[in-house]
């Protein structure tokens, strides 16, 4: 036990005596784990920044698009028959996570003037798919779709037309054409575009047969209304396969149109992100590590006469091996949690969402990566072990007689 | 060559206690280097030594004589190439390793013509030094330890002092005081009038002389100084790597010599 202690003495009588040299080999490390924690803390999220973009586009990583037409008019399949197959195939493959998303014009009574303007019909699940988060108000929820007065979410672009200012009180547009409806802004969303953005939700409590003609007219200019799956990446192909085969069967003289919404190479290229990020961080720690080699190196050298006079007292090879990795090791790791500190705070107070995201809230904007922070420390005993290691070696392969007459 | 027999170092009644059993035995030692070119050189032949416990003794020699390759094998910090070596009975050249480490540090204390003292630590540190290598009490009383070896050699007023602010003999009390600290069988001294002058020197080996006797250690003393070697209790010259006693020459032949 008392050896042990020893070993911790002697090597903080090191650190303490050679101040200088272990503030200077502490100043390599922690520039160079700072360096790499803040690279690669910083590079996750900008990766997390570029896929919650594409995916609030496209949809998650793996979204499949199902739709149907009929085959001879190319019209939509009826409603409900389409929702009962629908619903039947969901249920079969056990896909819970799903949303509805239809292209629909309709006219706005807004103060400039009426315009017609696209709108997306979409269920309340198609937010959380979507990473769609109101920067004001909420996104839908089930009971819009009993509401009398169709809800809307819409961007900060189309607010303004309304008349600007924030969503403190309920705000309503008319929603024209032959039966006019007052349409009620739940919530509004920062897309950072320059043009409206509007989404309805897919059902009100107003909705009957006479909508159908105008849907269908919609679906022959857009396209049908279709169901996004939210499925695991490894079984897209396997479910993509099953509902182009099996749609058909259920609904007679209706061909499903199956496709990848995603982007399948994003995985990929945040994969690709990812790695380049963390060679950038290696590279910066591998710099900082070659400064702290060369002072512990040159430390050694200076010592070898010391190391000898040790020698001569009776210290053994293991322990001259092991104080040395343990000043060695022990100072990195000690300047390694001070970089990881600072590197987070750093990070963690940057305006991430203005730097990276056209001031976009990020809606998963993750708090300092984890996984960064353990790499920091981790790396910083490692590149104390490294550093010591060589060092550690040449003084227990110091010759006693040569050591002292150095 | 014939055996050179130690004896102990004479004490009255009431000194301190003879430590009986802890003898070095060299037979027929030699320690052979391999140069540069291939060729073996001899540095020591046939060395025939028994040192006896609490024992003066002193060597003599020229440069390159193989003094210091005799301390050190005498210290375990090199081994011979032939012969025996025993340390209290007990052959040493099976010795590796840790055990050897850790014999040299219980059974040796070493005193070198530079000091050799760890730089940018204080008296105190530089003497406690050895017994961080110790176990138990020894390691846990260190300073305690240190402070009153450091008495012993006169230098418990300096023992803040960093070896920088140190005369030179001075740093070699300091040296004296660590080669004792560990209560060793054998200080061995390698030139340890060697950076002083004369009269510090003198002092200086006086004191190295009564330290170790008063614990009942042997002394080895390696030096060029005829002065120096007279104050052991027995003298032996190296020559060439061989090792014979200085009495065993000529009456006044060589005395006043410094063998340089």
């Amino acid at each position: 036990m008392t050896g042990l202690i020893g070993v911790f003495v002697e090597a903080w009588g090191e650190v303490r005596v050679h101040k200088a040299r272990v503030v200077l080999s502490l100043v390599g490390v922690f520039l160079a784990v700072f360096a790499m924690t803040s690279v690669t803390g910083l590079g996750l999220i900008v990766a997390q920044v570029q896929q919650e973009q594409s995916e609030r586009s496209t949809g998650r990583s793996a979204t499949i698009q199902l739709s149907g037409f009929d085959q001879t008019t190319g019209a939509p399949a009826p409603a409900a028959e389409w929702d009962a197959a629908v619903g039947q195939l969901l249920d079969r493959y056990g896909v819970e996570a799903y949303a509805t998303v239809a292209y629909r014009d309709a006219l706005f009574r807004l103060p400039g003037g009426t315009q017609q303007l696209q709108v997306q019909q979409v269920s309340p699940s198609y937010g959380p798919l979507h990473r769609l988060q109101p920067v004001q108000g909420r996104w839908f929820r089930e009971g819009d779709r009993t509401s009398l007065s169709p809800t809307l979410v819409v961007n900060e672009f189309f607010l303004d037309m309304l008349g600007g200012g924030d969503l403190t009180a309920p705000r309503t547009v008319v929603l024209g054409g032959a039966r006019p409806v007052t349409a009620t802004v739940v919530g509004v969303l920062r897309d950072g575009y320059r043009s409206p953005t509007v989404y309805r939700i897919d059902h009100t409590g107003l909705d009957d047969a006479r909508a159908t003609a105008a849907a269908d007219q919609a679906a022959m200019m857009y396209g049908p209304p279709s169901v996004e799956l939210w499925v695991p990446s490894a079984q897209v192909d396997e479910v993509m396969a099953a509902l182009q085969a099996d749609l058909p069967l259920l609904l007679p003289g209706i061909s499903a149109n199956v496709y990848r919404a995603d982007d399948p190479s994003l995985e990929g290229t945040i994969d690709t992100l990812r790695l380049a990020v963390r060679a950038v961080g290696a590279v910066a720690l591998l710099l900082g590590g070659l400064g702290v080699f060369n002072v512990g190196l040159m430390a050694v050298r200076q010592r070898i006469r010391e190391i000898g006079i040790r020698r001569s007292f009776g210290a053994t090879s293991a322990r001259v091996f092991g104080a040395i990795m343990l000043e060695s090791v022990v100072a990195t790791v000690l300047a390694g949690l001070a970089a990881v500190a600072l590197a987070v705070a750093v990070v963690d107070n940057l305006p991430i969402a203005d730097l990276f995201n056209d001031g976009v809230p990020i809606a998963d904007l993750p708090g300092f990566p984890v996984e960064a922070a353990v790499e920091g420390l981790l790396a910083a005993a490692g590149v104390g072990a490294l550093a010591g290691l060589l060092p550690a070696l040449l003084a227990v392969r110091v010759k006693v007689i040569d050591a002292i007459r150095f | 060559m014939r055996g050179l027999d130690g004896r102990g170092r004479g004490r009255g009644e009431g000194g301190p206690p003879e430590r009986v059993g802890s003898q070095l035995q060299l037979t027929a030692v030699g320690r052979e280097v391999r140069l540069p070119s291939g060729d073996l050189l001899e540095v020591l032949s046939g060395i025939d030594l028994t040192i006896g416990a609490g024992e003066h003794v002193s060597i003599v020699g020229r440069s390159g004589s193989g003094k210091s390759t005799l301390l050190n094998v005498l210290g375990l910090l090199d081994a011979p190439t032939s012969g025996e070596y025993l340390l209290d009975g007990q052959p040493t050249d099976r010795l590796r390793g840790r055990r050897r480490a850790r014999l040299r540090g219980e059974c040796f204390g070493f005193v070198f013509q530079q000091f050799n003292l760890l730089p940018r630590r204080t008296a105190v540190e530089n003497v406690a030094a050895p017994l961080l290598y110790a176990r138990g009490r020894e390691f846990l009383g260190r300073t305690r330890r240190a402070l009153e070896v450091l008495d012993q050699v006169g230098l418990a007023a300096r023992a803040d002092q960093v070896p920088e602010r140190l005369s030179g003999g001075e740093q070699q009390r300091v040296a004296i005081a660590r080669a004792l600290v560990r209560r060793p069988r054998v200080v061995l001294a390698d030139e340890p009038t060697g950076a002083l002058d004369v009269e510090t020197g003198q002092a200086v080996m006086a004191l190295l002389a009564e330290a170790t006797a008063a614990q009942g250690a042997a002394l080895v003393t390696i030096t060029h100084d005829l002065a120096v070697a007279a104050l052991a209790d027995r003298r032996l010259r190296l020559d060439h790597g061989r090792l014979t006693p200085m009495d065993a020459e000529a009456p006044g032949a060589r005395t006043a010599e410094v063998v340089a």
